[in-house]
């Protein structure tokens, strides 16, 4: 930020100067001038102040020597060494940014026993696969974690660090950003890399139908966090001369103020995530009992019903079902959007959805923005309707 | 037992619109509310409160208007309100946000267990909590859906890990983030409201604190920056439907067999 700079010497007329200040900002203070914090930064009183009295002057930035951080390290999620999906999709961000950079691409792995794990990834062009393997990091513990990532950083000087959108990941990289004191962009929808090695990352901003594109220019790495279901799967690849880098940290940086007693499977509930149909349901529906044409409607379809914000805060819909920032992001076969005006946490948590139907009666509703079928209707007149058509259609095809 | 409940003020609407020539927002006359999942934090605050005595302070940052949202905190059983303001605060991202909360939470002097709600329902990014551990170098737990045990020196909690549950008991001080699983947060109450209405705001600026670089803070102690806002695309080849529902229907039917869903 730049700031204004004051010459005393130049100053001979201390009143008239004070004047010159359409803000007041300039006050005296202990007989001399100063510039309180009313400045506006609009330079009048450079202008038409005695000359050179007052200048403007860049402060000092922070410089860092972008060189010397190189490569695109993906922290592989993980539990008891099954691979979170996330991680091949990031892991194939990574490679597409590396190669306009030639940069390596880097895996970060820690857990127990996690050799076979650390192995598998090398499957996926990654160059090296940096393991952590120590019995204390068998469960997630927040210091320890952040200590073995903080040390990977230092020893590895990755220019970006990708982090999956998980609970742990979302718990983990905001922890590890701070200890570092860096940028974290969470949730990107878009990520991509400048050939000055600044990370271009696009998310939904400001709780409203905007997108805002954030960039870390003065810190290295970058961090940026990306949803499951994001970006694509990629496709296999072994490079040549991968390998697993096995690295060793001082156990006392493993221990933990926190003690583990449990760890149960949570009831298995149905992951939204993996459906191929979904018929996602929001506040145009007026009562919980109306839900049951949704339910009927995706049965009859082989989906899942899941649901907009609104109607998991009034307790209708469980939250494991919820689509958008602050739920899940999915990217079924078809989704049709029975009720839902669509605002952007919504949307980004659907709209890679290889086919979006959206009905709503509000033929304005942001929805529609990126519907590939828009259809302006009344859910609870169209749906009867259409349950009504598919039994038929079924039975027909029966006979 | 002292308890800090971290809590923000969030627009009311997301109907926040981008002038597509200036790029500026439109966000006039938008009114605020506590975020949603802070109520949560406060709730957690409060059943804790029930069973150890604890005394507990409410914490916010931001413009002096965020004031209300204290007032009403203190309507749900909060006992003591703090307000971090300062035009150095202004600009702040996740790093500098948190930083200048940490600096207020230490000025308090006394947290044994802080608690913020999972996220907030404006910027949706969920890094608050775990950033602001982090610079009180303190355990954390994010995501607890249960609180299973206080002790004077420990908090045993049920951690949602997506595909499991793991419970966890952290040394004090700590820090835990809270969402809807922990129950539905009570109202707001008239007489609190009646008993509070002359409660004091106290309000820490940048001389209050330890730590007085302005470089630390707001816009200059921010890595990430915003070089640009704009409107999300939308989609150009679309296929718009109206008129009657038996017409519609049998639309969305032919669509359905064209693509093998039946």
């Amino acid at each position: 930020m730049p700031e204004i700079k004051i010459n005393h010497s130049k100053i001979t007329d201390i009143e008239t100067v004070i004047k010159l200040c359409p803000f007041g900002a300039i006050e005296v203070k202990n007989g001399k001038v100063s510039i309180n914090e009313l400045c506006k930064l609009c330079r009048i009183c450079i202008l038409k102040g005695p000359k050179g009295a007052f200048e403007l002057v860049e402060k000092q930035k922070r410089q860092i020597v972008k060189e010397q951080w190189k490569g695109i390290a993906v922290y592989a999620d993980h539990f008891k060494g099954h691979i979170h999906g996330v991680t091949y999709e990031l892991i194939g961000k990574a490679r597409e940014m590396a190669k306009k950079l030639d940069y390596e691409v880097y895996a970060l792995i820690c857990g127990s026993c996690i050799n076979k794990s650390a192995e598998s990834l090398l499957e996926w062009g990654v160059d090296k696969v940096f393991s952590y393997d120590y019995k204390e990091l068998k469960f997630f513990k927040i210091e320890p974690y952040t200590n073995v990532f903080c040390d990977f950083v230092a020893k590895v000087k990755p220019s970006v660090v990708l982090v999956g959108g998980t609970n742990l990941g979302r718990s983990l990289a905001p922890r590890v950003a701070a200890t570092i004191k860096t940028g974290l962009t969470a949730d990107c929808t878009l990520l991509d890399i400048q050939s000055n090695s600044d990370l271009d990352q696009i998310r939904p901003a400001f709780g409203g139908n905007i997108m805002a594109h954030i960039r870390t220019p003065q810190h290295r790495p970058q961090f940026a966090t990306v949803r499951y279901k994001v970006f694509p799967t990629p496709e296999r690849l072994k490079k040549e001369n991968a390998e697993v880098v096995q690295c060793t940290i001082d156990t006392e940086k493993l221990s933990s103020r926190i003690v583990i007693l449990d760890v149960k499977p949570k009831p298995k509930t149905l992951n939204i995530e993996e459906a191929e149909v979904i018929i996602a349901v929001g506040r145009g529906f007026k009562k919980r009992e109306d839900l049951a044409m949704a339910e009927e409607l995706a049965e009859l379809l082989g989906g899942h019903v899941a649901s907009s914000r609104p109607l998991i805060e009034s307790g209708w819909i469980d939250s494991h079902k919820q689509i958008g920032l602050s739920g899940r992001t999915v990217k079924p076969k078809l989704i049709i959007t029975c009720g839902i005006s669509g605002s952007i946490q919504f949307r980004s948590g659907m709209s890679n959805s290889d086919v979006i139907m959206a009905i709503n009666k509000d033929k304005n509703a942001p929805i529609f923005q990126i519907a590939h079928y828009a259809i302006i209707g009344d859910v609870y007149e169209l749906i009867p309707k259409l349950i009504e058509k598919i039994k038929t259609s079924k039975t027909t095809l029966k006979n | 037992m002292n308890i800090v409940v971290c809590i923000k003020q969030v627009p009311i609407s997301s109907d926040v619109e981008i002038d597509p020539k200036t790029g500026t927002l439109k966000r006039d006359g938008v009114d605020s509310k506590i975020n949603p999942y802070d109520l949560y934090a406060i709730e957690t605050a409060m059943l804790i409160k029930e069973k150890t005595k604890a005394r507990v302070t409410a914490i916010t940052m931001g413009p002096p208007q965020a004031k209300e949202i204290l007032r009403e905190a203190l309507m749900m059983g909060i006992d003591k309100v703090v307000i971090l303001s300062d035009r150095k605060f202004a600009g702040a991202d996740v790093l500098a946000t948190s930083y200048a909360l940490s600096q207020g939470i230490r000025k308090l002097n006394s947290a044994d267990i802080i608690i913020c709600g999972k996220q907030t329902t404006d910027g949706d990014t969920a890094q608050i909590g775990p950033e602001l551990a982090a610079f009180l170098n303190i355990p954390h737990a994010a995501y607890v859906s249960c609180i299973r045990e206080v002790k004077e020196f420990s908090i045993t909690v049920d951690c949602d890990m997506d595909e499991t549950i793991q419970t966890c008991r952290l040394e004090l001080p700590a820090l835990i983030t809270v969402g809807i699983e922990i129950g539905q947060p009570r109202l707001p109450s008239f007489s609190l409201k009646m008993k509070t209405r002359d409660r004091n705001i106290d309000l820490f600026s940048l001389d209050d604190l330890s730590d007085k670089n302005e470089d630390n803070y707001g816009l200059n102690g921010s890595p990430t920056q915003v070089i640009k806002i704009f409107p999300p695309e939308s989609r150009s080849e679309k296929t718009t439907w109206e008129g009657d529902a038996e017409t519609n229907a049998s639309r969305i039917l032919s669509k359905l067999n064209e693509f093998k869903i039946i």
